[in-house]
Formats: C-alpha cells, sequence, structure tokens
C-alpha cells in the first residue's frame, strides 16, 4: 500500500478519521440512549438519569402485550424465512441451471420488488389484499412480507448455485438417483451453507421489515416494529421509559439473529449481495 | 427415422421438467407483484368521481399535494449526496485497513434496526434536553438548545444515520474491486495523492458511485416511519408517502392512493434514469489490472 507523507495528507488522513469516529460515536449514543432510559426512574436534562429500575420492562411487557407481540412477530418472521426459502431454492435452481426463452424477463420481474419503492407497489397490493379478506391477518402479513423477501433469496442463490458444478449431478444420475434423492442427498448439503445464510438475511429483514407489515397488519398481527411505531407515534400517552424498554427488547431479538448471520455472513452482504446483482 | 419428439425439441430450447420448477415463483410474482401493480395502474385511473384522470389532476391542482413531491426530493436529494461525499473518502482510508469488520459490523447495525428504531432513539438523543445539544452546549459551541426534532432536521438526521452505513458499505465493496496495482503504477509515475484519485480512481468509480447513488436515493426517497415520527408530517417533511398513506388508509380512497404512490414510483424512476444516463458519459471498461 502506498502511504504519503506530508501535512496536507496527515491533516485529511486525521479529517476523514475524525469524521468516521463522530458518526460512530453518535451512532453509539443514540442507542445507548435508549438502553439507558429504559432503565431510568426519571431522567431530565442531565448526563445521567436519576435513578435506576427495571419496573419498565414489566410495565412495557403487560400494557404492550408484548408476549403475544413477539410470539406473532417470530410465527410470521418464520413463515415468511421457509416459505420465501422453499420457493425461493426451487426458483434459483431452475434459473440458475437452464436457459429458456424468455428468461431475462423473468429474471427482471425478480428484480422489480427489490427496486421499486417499497410503497408504491405496497399500497396497490394491500388494497388488492384487503379485498379478498387477508387484510389484518395473519396470512396477509406473511404474504405482503414474501413479496420481496422471496426475490431477495432468489438473487441470492442463483450465483451460488451457478458454482456448483453440474457434473455432479450427472454423476449421481448415472449412478441412479431419482430427482428427489439427488435434492435431497446431492444439492441440499451443497447448498446448506448458501442457504442458510440466505435464510438468515431474511430473517433479519423480515424482523425490521416496517412499511409493508404496517401497511396491512391488524391488531393481532402486529408484528414488534410496527407496535413500536404506534408506541413512539402516541408518545406522550405512555411514560417515555415504557416505549424505550420496548425498543430494547426489539433490538435484543434483531441484534440476537443477527449476530448468529455474523456468523455465516460479512456484514458488507447484508447490503451488497442483491443489491449489486439487480444493478446489472 | 422420424422426428425428434416434440419433448426433445423443446428440451434442446432449455424447456424441460427443471425449467418448470420456475412455475411457483413466477405464478406467486405474478400474483402477488405484477397483478396489484396492474390493478394499481387501473384502480388509479378509476376516481371515485370525475374524469379518469381526475386523480391525477386533482393531484397535480393541489399544492399541498404536488408540494410532496418538491418536499420530498429536498430531504432525499441532499441527504443522498451527503452520505456519498462522506462515503467515498472514509471508504478509501478504510480499504487500506485490515481488520474492518468490527467497523462493518458496527456500521450495519442502524440498517437492521431500521428507520423506527432510530427515530425513537434521536428522539431523546436530539431532544433539547438530549445528550447532543447537551455536549454542544458544554463545549460553549451553543448558549442554547438547537431545536432539531419535529422538523427537517431530525428526517435528515435520521437519514444519515441509516443511510451514510448503507452507501458506506456498498462503496467499499466497489472500491475494494479496484486492483490496487493501478494506484501503485500511477505512483510509481510520480502521480500525486490528488491526481491518482482525480485521474485513476474517480474513472474506475463512477459507475459504481452512480449505482450507489440511485440505490441510497431510492432508500431515502422512500422514507416514511421518521418523517411521521421525528418531522413535522404536516409541514415541511410531509413527503409523498405519507400522502399516499394518507389517501389511501386515512381518507379510504385506494384510487387515489395508488395513483399517488405511482407518481412516487415515477419521479423516482426519472431521478435514477437522469443518474445512470449520466454514467454513460465516464470510462466503462474493467477495474482489473490484467491484460486482455
Amino acid at each position: 500500500m502506498i502511504r504519503d507523507k506530508g501535512l496536507t495528507s496527515k491533516i485529511w488522513r486525521f479529517a476523514i478519521w475524525a469524521v468516521a469516529g463522530l458518526f460512530v460515536l453518535n451512532l453509539a449514543a443514540v442507542i445507548a440512549v435508549v438502553i439507558i432510559n429504559s432503565f431510568a426512574t426519571r431522567w431530565l436534562g442531565t448526563w445521567l438519569p436519576a435513578g435506576w429500575t427495571t419496573r419498565w420492562y414489566f410495565d412495557a411487557w403487560n400494557e404492550f402485550q408484548l408476549s403475544d407481540v413477539v410470539l406473532v412477530t417470530f410465527e410470521i418472521v418464520f413463515t415468511v424465512t421457509i416459505l420465501s426459502g422453499l420457493l425461493g431454492i426451487i426458483t434459483a435452481y431452475a434459473l440458475a441451471r437452464r436457459d429458456f426463452p424468455g428468461k431475462k424477463i423473468v429474471v427482471l420481474l425478480f428484480l422489480l420488488p427489490l427496486l421499486i419503492p417499497t410503497l408504491t407497489y405496497g399500497i396497490p397490493l394491500a388494497t388488492v389484499l384487503y379485498q379478498f379478506g387477508l387484510g389484518g391477518t395473519f396470512w396477509g402479513v406473511v404474504l405482503i412480507n414474501l413479496v420481496p423477501s422471496f426475490p431477495f433469496v432468489v438473487l441470492v442463490m442463483i450465483p451460488f448455485i451457478e458454482q456448483i458444478d453440474p457434473r455432479i449431478e450427472a454423476a449421481a444420475r448415472v449412478f441412479g438417483a431419482g430427482t428427489t434423492s439427488l435434492f435431497l442427498r446431492i444439492l441440499f448439503p451443497l447448498l446448506l451453507p448458501g442457504m442458510l445464510a440466505a435464510l438468515l438475511l431474511v430473517l433479519v429483514r423480515a424482523l425490521a421489515m416496517f412499511e409493508l407489515t404496517f401497511l396491512v397488519a391488524g391488531p393481532t398481527t402486529q408484528t414488534l416494529v410496527v407496535s413500536l411505531y404506534y408506541a413512539v407515534f402516541a408518545s406522550g400517552v405512555r411514560a417515555s421509559q415504557s416505549i424505550d424498554a420496548m425498543a430494547v427488547v426489539y433490538m435484543v431479538t434483531t441484534l440476537f439473529w443477527l449476530v448468529i448471520a455474523l456468523q455465516f455472513v460479512n456484514p458488507t452482504q447484508i447490503v451488497t449481495r442483491a443489491k449489486q446483482q439487480s444493478a446489472h | 427415422m422420424s422426428a425428434p419428439s416434440l419433448r426433445s425439441r423443446l428440451a434442446a430450447r432449455g424447456l424441460d421438467g427443471t425449467t418448470l420448477l420456475i412455475l411457483p415463483g413466477l405464478i406467486f410474482i405474478l400474483a402477488l407483484f405484477v397483478y396489484p401493480f396492474a390493478f394499481g395502474v387501473i384502480d388509479s385511473l378509476r376516481p371515485k368521481e370525475g374524469a379518469w384522470y381526475a386523480n391525477y389532476a386533482k393531484f397535480f391542482h393541489d399544492p399541498y399535494q404536488y408540494g410532496t413531491i418538491a418536499a420530498t426530493l429536498w430531504l432525499a436529494l441532499p441527504v443522498t449526496i451527503v452520505n456519498l461525499a462522506l462515503a467515498v473518502p472514509i471508504a478509501f482510508r478504510v480499504r487500506l485497513m485490515r481488520r474492518q469488520r468490527l467497523l462493518t459490523t458496527i456500521l450495519v447495525l442502524p440498517i437492521t434496526l431500521g428507520t423506527v428504531f432510530v427515530a425513537d432513539g434521536l428522539l431523546t438523543f436530539l431532544g433539547p434536553r438530549g445528550w447532543f445539544n447537551h455536549a454542544l452546549m458544554l463545549l460553549g459551541i451553543l448558549h442554547e438548545p438547537l431545536k432539531l426534532t419535529n422538523n427537517y432536521w431530525g428526517v435528515f438526521a435520521s437519514l444519515l444515520i441509516t443511510g451514510f452505513p448503507f452507501a458506506f458499505l456498498l462503496t467499499l465493496s466497489y472500491v475494494s474491486g479496484i486492483d490496487p496495482a493501478i494506484e501503485q503504477a500511477a505512483a510509481t509515475l510520480g502521480a500525486g495523492p490528488r491526481q491518482r484519485f482525480a485521474r485513476i480512481f474517480l474513472p474506475l468509480l463512477v459507475p459504481g458511485l452512480a449505482v450507489t447513488f440511485c440505490l441510497s436515493f431510492v432508500q431515502a426517497y422512500a422514507v416514511f416511519p421518521s418523517a411521521v415520527l421525528l418531522g413535522a408530517p404536516a409541514g415541511p417533511t410531509r413527503v409523498i408517502s405519507i400522502a399516499a398513506y394518507q389517501a389511501a388508509f386515512e381518507q379510504y380512497d385506494h384510487s387515489m392512493g395508488s395513483a399517488i404512490a405511482l407518481i412516487m414510483g415515477g419521479v423516482e424512476l426519472v431521478v435514477v434514469v437522469l443518474v445512470l444516463a449520466g454514467r454513460s458519459l465516464f470510462y466503462r471498461g474493467p477495474a482489473g489490472g490484467t491484460k486482455g
């Protein structure tokens, strides 16, 4: 690597690190403020609160019916993950292995939900779901969340499948493997790492997916992030500590899965993998 | 000798049992994306009252409605430019770091936590008695607290906190894709840091930066929860997504809601096409150092 010496380079380097440091500092402060406030008895205008307590967690747990909300969140998110995984891998396999007329159009169709602003297709889609009586129901929320997650799995899995040598499959065929055992005994083990990464990314994204869930969620199908939005929106009705306690619950659930996901994927993949492909 | 069967003729064109595996996915996308989208287009042309174009006419005659386009762009464009202007120099520094993982992990946090959480944190952090104002007053930069929430700057800050890491991580992946040998060659031939950036890196980066700009812009442009929670949703941060949401789910006029949603997509498309058209004016070619 080239290292420039000289005063201007030094100042420039210092300035860049200072800006980056300031950003990280502010980011840490934003997260810290939420955590501190959730444990505060009273916190007004000082550096740290007057005293510490854990009662806001019990308050929030009862007031916002968090046990129900957390349960519903996991039901929705896991259903979305499993369905988009199944559907996505089957589709990605066909797209990776075959060239057929009209393939470009099909690939474009899978790209569009990731490129068009969520509300642009979300509002007509939510209208359709309400007309079919799915608004506010569990399956309505699952279906609307599948629209961006399923193409995401397809785009992550296509390059992964392409790198598996088709001759391995041919060899399995020669030795008499049927389609089912080919999938179960050859492809599945080879695809497992890629599938795990793709599904964990979908899980993390589905937990934080606000706009689409917000459009169709009813009182019994709110996910954590939507409940949090309503709580912040109506702040003043409840103690801010109680809202922040709920935000911490949301943060912990999301970060739990993020930490697991980061064992299998590089942090940059959370934004780049599907996005970069969608650019070309 | 008979002609090959229909089955083998189709297989030769790539249509066989395996190809049929795309059917479930394709049907899903047609039913839940293409159909609703087409439904939205037709629905927007069938207003509650008036001629087929009444929704669009209403939108473009009411300053409270068409003003949202300017309000959205006035937020999204500056934020995207700031995010990119910060991301490029920092990515150039970080590229030289060996242990990038810690920094990238920290930066992935706001993206995964999402705008609702960030908005909640910023409400306390930037509030009149929050740490931000407190620190600035302690340093003597301010004498009385700045109003940073429930206005333009609150939304700006939230888009910065979630948008900068996004732009940075994308830029970093493009910057690391440039062969360092090219830079070394330029340095050997006597190019200073500024020249190396302007004449070597920038032309190679422009395509990647254009894509990063578009994707960051798309995110900032679709701002919704933070514009409501941190902004002034009836005033200067009444962005177009709020207008679309209100029409569809508060006034129960899904026809108008679809129309605004489509206008929203159209405006975004114009910006993206302009940026990508500008990209083609620059160098396009390999960023690797090998011959070929």
